[in-house]
């Protein structure tokens, strides 16, 4: 996002650690966090040693792939504790708009300030196949009911967020994210989709993890013919490939997810598969923070959070900003 | 139509099993269409009762009929009642509100489900039945170029398609047509694609079963 769009809108929306650093200008790097399968602490506690001082903000998936963990909020806290920014994933999947604008309340309540707006994988995929889906609203009816909790301080309902007439009106001051996959179809309503997130109150957007540069650069590109680049931050989504069966797995498995045969090839060509991914990654890194209208990374090495220090450093993008070293509002 | 199924035989025959003469009450109407719970049906399922019934030592009489429709009660006329009258059981082979109604007009007696009732669809192709239809009591198929989100993406989405939806199938199966894709495709054959740059709100449910069992009354029609 360009100096001058910035300097439009010069009140910080949530004073979120990430939403200072892209208003800075500076390349964000955030990362993802997989909340445990279980009420195990010391997992979140690792995890976030490993992502201290690598990233930003780390991102709290909500029940990924529609498997029960640890919920987002309370991961989200834990993180929190551990002296990491907390992006909270919400999905529209497990709860309706009661349920969410009280788990919005609560977040902020405990000092989160980024929450990621998603559909949700469907629960077919997970553990749970034969739970109910809730659907009450999705992702975009999602990110503008909270831009309106923020900005026009009032529920879904339209009633001010206030305890009682005379109590003041405590409206959670949130940075909305939402997500983007240029690789599902149909290709030209991507754009439209991207643009209608936007037009709802997106402040910044998180790709699908990309392998397939040639689409995504085709993407960024009606991005730019639109102009949204200048209207939300945009996080390009990075997986680093730990082998082929995993590529390929990701290609055959994942729906809406491309991984092209020449980045297969390359790590069936070689010696070491985990190296040669993460030799890739970090390239593809250092293309996208050259690429207009690019705010930032966003990495999700899913269940190897370890490698995640070394990938970012590899990238030129250590060390963090200092914003990303301050406390949260 | 109401698109039902029929429930796998055992469940069936584990009700006529508990009585002597079991009433097989076929309907007329939607399930007739969707070859699940028709005359043709009734002929079938009381035919495997009787040998299964035979085979295992069990005595169970089958009385077949079949009526108009088994959601009004004009059909459910003397000759049913006196067909009712000589079982002590029905087993109806209606939808699940062919089912209910049964029981409310003839609350004496025990009624059984033969049918899965499965969605509001149409026949696409010779035994091929697809939902079309939620009953979400607000129609919008206007603003979706005649597809409906609601019933036919499988989580309902009003603003465009997840990040799941490839070469133009759903996530949760590629057997189903994404609903998106279609909605897309349509309004852009109609010129109209700009339409869907606009966001629609969050839907009301109150209108659909979300608000309650509903009742429609209609002052100018009753008697």
């Amino acid at each position: 996002m360009s100096a001058a769009i910035a300097d439009s809108e010069p009140a910080l929306k949530s004073g979120s650690r990430l939403e200072r650093v892209l208003r800075a200008g500076q390349f964000a790097v955030t990362a993802e966090l997989g909340p445990p399968k279980s009420a195990d602490t010391e997992v979140i506690k690792q995890k976030a040693g490993f992502l201290k001082g690598a990233v930003d903000a780390v991102n709290i998936t909500d029940n990924q792939t529609a498997i029960v963990r640890m919920s987002s909020i309370a991961a989200g806290f834990l993180a929190m504790q551990e002296g990491l920014e907390p992006v909270i994933q919400i999905t529209c999947r497990d709860r309706n708009r009661l349920a969410i604008q009280a788990d919005v309340l609560g977040a902020y309540a405990l000092g989160m300030r980024n929450i990621l707006c998603l559909s949700g994988d469907h629960q077919r995929f997970g553990n749970h196949p034969g739970s109910k889906n809730v659907y009450d609203m999705d992702s975009i009816q999602l990110v503008a009911m909270l831009r309106a909790m923020r900005d026009d301080k009032v529920f879904a309902c339209g009633e001010e967020i206030r305890n009682s007439k005379k109590a003041p009106v405590v409206e959670p001051r949130i940075f909305i994210g939402a997500a983007a996959n240029p690789f599902a179809d149909p290709f030209e309503f991507r754009v439209t989709r991207l643009g209608k997130k936007v037009k709802a109150g997106a402040d910044f957007i998180q790709t699908q993890c990309i392998y397939d540069m040639d689409r995504f650069r085709k993407w960024m590109e009606s991005v730019r013919n639109r102009g949204l680049h200048e209207k939300v931050y945009i996080l390009a989504g990075i997986t680093p490939l730990k082998s082929v069966r995993m590529a390929e797995y990701m290609r055959d498995n994942v729906a809406g997810l491309t991984v092209p045969e020449h980045v297969i090839e390359r790590l069936r060509k070689a010696d070491d598969p985990k190296a040669e991914g993460e030799r890739m990654a970090v390239e593809q890194m250092r293309e996208l923070r050259e690429m207009p209208g690019i705010s930032g990374i966003h990495i999700m090495a899913i269940e190897s959070e370890n490698t995640v220090p070394g990938l970012v450093e590899k990238a030129g993008l250590l060390p963090r900003p200092a914003a990303s070293q301050g406390k949260g509002t | 139509m109401i698109v039902a199924e029929r429930k796998p035989f055992e469940e069936i025959y584990a009700f006529a099993q508990k009585h002597k003469t079991v009433l097989l009450l076929g309907c007329g109407a939607c399930v007739t269409v969707c070859m699940a719970g028709g005359e043709k049906e009734v002929g079938v399922l009381a035919s495997q009762i009787v040998l299964a019934a035979r085979e295992r030592g069990d005595t169970i009489g089958m009385i077949e009929h079949t009526i108009t429709r088994q959601c009004d009660a004009e059909f459910f006329d003397e000759v049913t009642a006196r067909k009712i009258a000589q079982a002590d059981a029905v087993i109806s082979m209606a939808c699940g509100v062919g089912v209910q109604y049964c029981v409310e007009r003839f609350p004496e007696i025990v009624v059984y489900p033969a049918l899965n009732t499965k969605f509001y669809g149409a026949t696409v192709e010779q035994g091929v039945w697809s939902e079309r239809c939620a009953g979400c009591g607000e129609c919008l198929v206007d603003k979706t170029g005649g597809v409906c989100p609601i019933a036919r993406c499988a989580k309902s989405l009003l603003n465009g398609p997840c990040g799941g939806s490839e070469d133009g199938k759903c996530e949760v199966n590629p057997d189903i047509p994404c609903a998106w894709q279609l909605i897309y495709e349509r309004m852009e054959k109609l010129g109209r694609l700009d339409e869907l740059e606009d966001i629609l709100p969050m839907k009301d449910w109150t209108s659909g079963r979300d608000g309650g069992p509903r009742t429609i009354t209609r002052e100018d029609m009753r008697l």
